[in-house]
């Protein structure tokens, strides 16, 4: 039995934000039903009352000093953006005309 | 040094010598990168180790370097040496693309911590070096910018994912490499090119600047033909970070002069483990021979060599690929076409999330999206207890087999990869398969410790790397035990390019 189907594999795209083609779709489906099958073995391990480990470094809360260092510029901050106006990251719309009128 | 070493024999050197050649004046730094750069011209169209080189930054990092020595100044360990870095690093001005369209063309702003070490260290980065897209991949092939070919046979794959680095070394392109290692990425294209590959403790290396694939485990290394000069690397580049908060604010072992202990050829009252689990069935006969006289040469030293069972190490793979994707889906998120890089289809009528969405679909290759979706999935509501959660668990599991493992042994062994490198094109339409190359380098990013490749032997022609992995911020004993091996077996020349 597939442990994914095609049509979850779209929603996952959806998700990622990821406007997938048919073709792809098509490739992901079984290649990911290939890996989630295989990745699905760590449920052989009997782990229920085992603490999960998120990190190896026993380290939290690491603040620096509350002091004034140098930082980019704007304009270095801004080099990289695909569009930028007025010392700000420009952006496509984000809402709809309907919302915005 | 003999008559017959000429100009161009710089690039056969060790970083060592050409340290000490620069630093006492019998060739200049200029002439060594030169050397190295008319090296790149010569073989790289063939190698393709190379995304970026960065021929004016280099000569003018070489000028002054040779200013400062002129001028009386002492100079470091590796001032002079040349050095490739992994375009997964961030070099301030100086494209970096992490292997991937999305990034094209983007030159940052900041140098990452380690790349300024270097700098302050007098290397001199010739440039950036190939990589899998954003580090997921164990060939190069996934690479946006085309594959790079491993020195030893131009028609088999380098390793990944920084196969770059270690081609660079193995063709004789740089003397030193810099590499990033999140399930393997180090040391199995050390294992495959027949050159040294160090994973550092998580922690030890900083990675403010190291473009992110996965947080809990990447982590930035030295590459080097030898083990000493991957030492010194690590030396340089090691240490405290405060930009980096899981940086362990700790000093670097003294892994130089471990190098220089295990050169000596004695390992006399050195506790080594055998991993069971790993010396299988699962291994190339010819892989396993190598590592079999391998541990014989160990032996001979004064090793204490035992079998060491670590059960959980079998899910070792599947709960990696399920921990890796899923702090990539998360951590791509910030390639949005927002802040930095491609954007696609911004038309003035499309809305945000529609241009974010054909953006991600333009920049992202088929592995990162593949993993993107099983990260997404992995952490979605329904599926996170029977995948994130329970691959987090067998992580303890995993961190408790070591533990046990260390209360036996100083340090575990066994072979890097299961095979040699294998011919191009043979695993990319199976992407499990591809991922089956780091079966044996996973655990230790898992639990964090370090772990080193270090070249022990041929199979019909190919390098095979040997592993020495070690308990967290021992990272010393893994290179006294390379060096060691290294001072037994020698080092591996691969045929002229």
């Amino acid at each position: 039995m597939a442990a994914i189907s095609r049509e979850e594999v779209a929603h996952l795209a959806r998700l990622s934000r990821l406007a997938v083609t048919e073709e792809e779709l098509d490739m992901f489906a079984g290649q990911l039903d290939v890996i989630l099958q295989a990745v699905a073995q760590v449920g052989e391990v009997a782990a229920a009352d085992i603490p999960p480990t998120s990190h190896s470094v026993p380290l939290t809360n690491i603040f620096r000093e509350d002091v004034v260092t140098p930082c980019l510029t704007p304009e270095e901050a801004l080099s990289g953006a695909p569009d930028a106006e007025d010392q700000r990251f420009r952006v496509p719309r984000i809402l709809s005309e309907d919302v915005a009128s | 040094m003999s008559e017959m070493t000429g100009m161009s024999d710089f690039t056969r050197m060790t970083a060592t010598e050409i340290a000490s050649l620069v630093a006492g004046g019998e060739t200049s730094a200029v002439e060594v990168t030169q050397a190295h750069l008319d090296r790149i011209a010569a073989v790289d169209d063939r190698v393709h180790a190379f995304l970026h080189v960065d021929t004016e930054g280099a000569l003018a990092a070489a000028r002054a370097v040779d200013e400062r020595r002129a001028a009386g100044e002492v100079l470091g360990p590796l001032a002079g040496v040349p050095v490739a870095v992994k375009d997964v690093l961030a070099t301030r001005g100086v494209p970096t693309t992490v292997g991937s369209k999305i990034l094209e063309g983007w030159r940052p702003p900041y140098d990452a911590t380690i790349v300024q070490r270097l700098r302050e260290a007098g290397t001199v980065m010739l440039g950036k070096t190939n990589m899998d897209e954003f580090a997921m991949g164990s060939s190069t092939e996934y690479s946006a910018y085309g594959p790079t070919h491993n020195p030893w046979d131009l028609s088999r794959i380098p390793g990944g994912s920084g196969g770059g680095s270690a081609a660079a070394l193995a063709a004789y392109e740089a003397p030193l490499a810099i590499g990033s290692d999140t399930g393997g990425s180090i040391r199995q294209p050390g294992a495959v090119t027949g050159t040294v590959g160090a994973k550092p403790t998580y922690g030890g290396t900083s990675r403010y600047g190291l473009v992110a694939f996965s947080s809990s485990l990447d982590t930035p290394g030295p590459c080097a033909r030898n083990v000493l000069d991957a030492a010194l690397l690590h030396q340089v580049i090691g240490g405290h970070d405060p930009m980096d908060s899981t940086s362990i604010p700790q000093p670097v072992p003294d892994v130089v002069a471990a190098a220089r202990l295990g050169a000596t050829g004695d390992l006399t009252g050195v506790r080594l483990g055998i991993v069971s689990e790993f010396v299988g069935e699962g291994a190339e006969p010819g892989v396993m021979a190598a590592f079999r006289e391998s541990v014989d040469a160990l032996t001979k030293m004064g090793a204490d060599v035992v079998e060491v069972s670590c059960p959980t190490f079998a899910y070792a793979l599947p709960a990696y690929y399920l921990i890796a994707p899923s702090e990539c889906s998360s951590n791509l998120a910030r390639f949005d076409g927002v802040r930095f890089g491609l954007r696609v289809g911004d038309d003035g009528n499309r809305s945000l999330e529609e241009v974010m969405s054909l953006t991600r679909e333009a920049g992202f290759g088929p592995e990162v999206k593949r993993r993107i979706m099983i990260g997404t999935y992995a952490l979605s509501s329904g599926y996170y207890d029977a995948y994130y959660g329970q691959a987090q668990k067998v992580r303890t599991l995993i961190t408790r087999d070591f533990n046990a493992a260390f209360e036996r042994v100083d340090a575990l062994i066994s072979p890097t990869t299961p095979s040699v490198a294998f011919p191009m094109g043979a695993r990319t339409a199976d992407p499990y398969q591809m991922y089956l190359a780091d079966l044996y380098t996973i655990p230790t990013n898992l639990y964090g410790g370090p772990g080193i490749s270090v070249p022990c032997g041929l199979s019909e022609g190919l390098p095979v790397g040997l592993q020495v992995m070690a308990p967290t911020m021992a990272d010393d004993r893994m290179y006294r035990v390379a060096a060691a091996l290294e001072s037994a077996v020698g080092t591996f020349t691969p045929p002229a390019l």
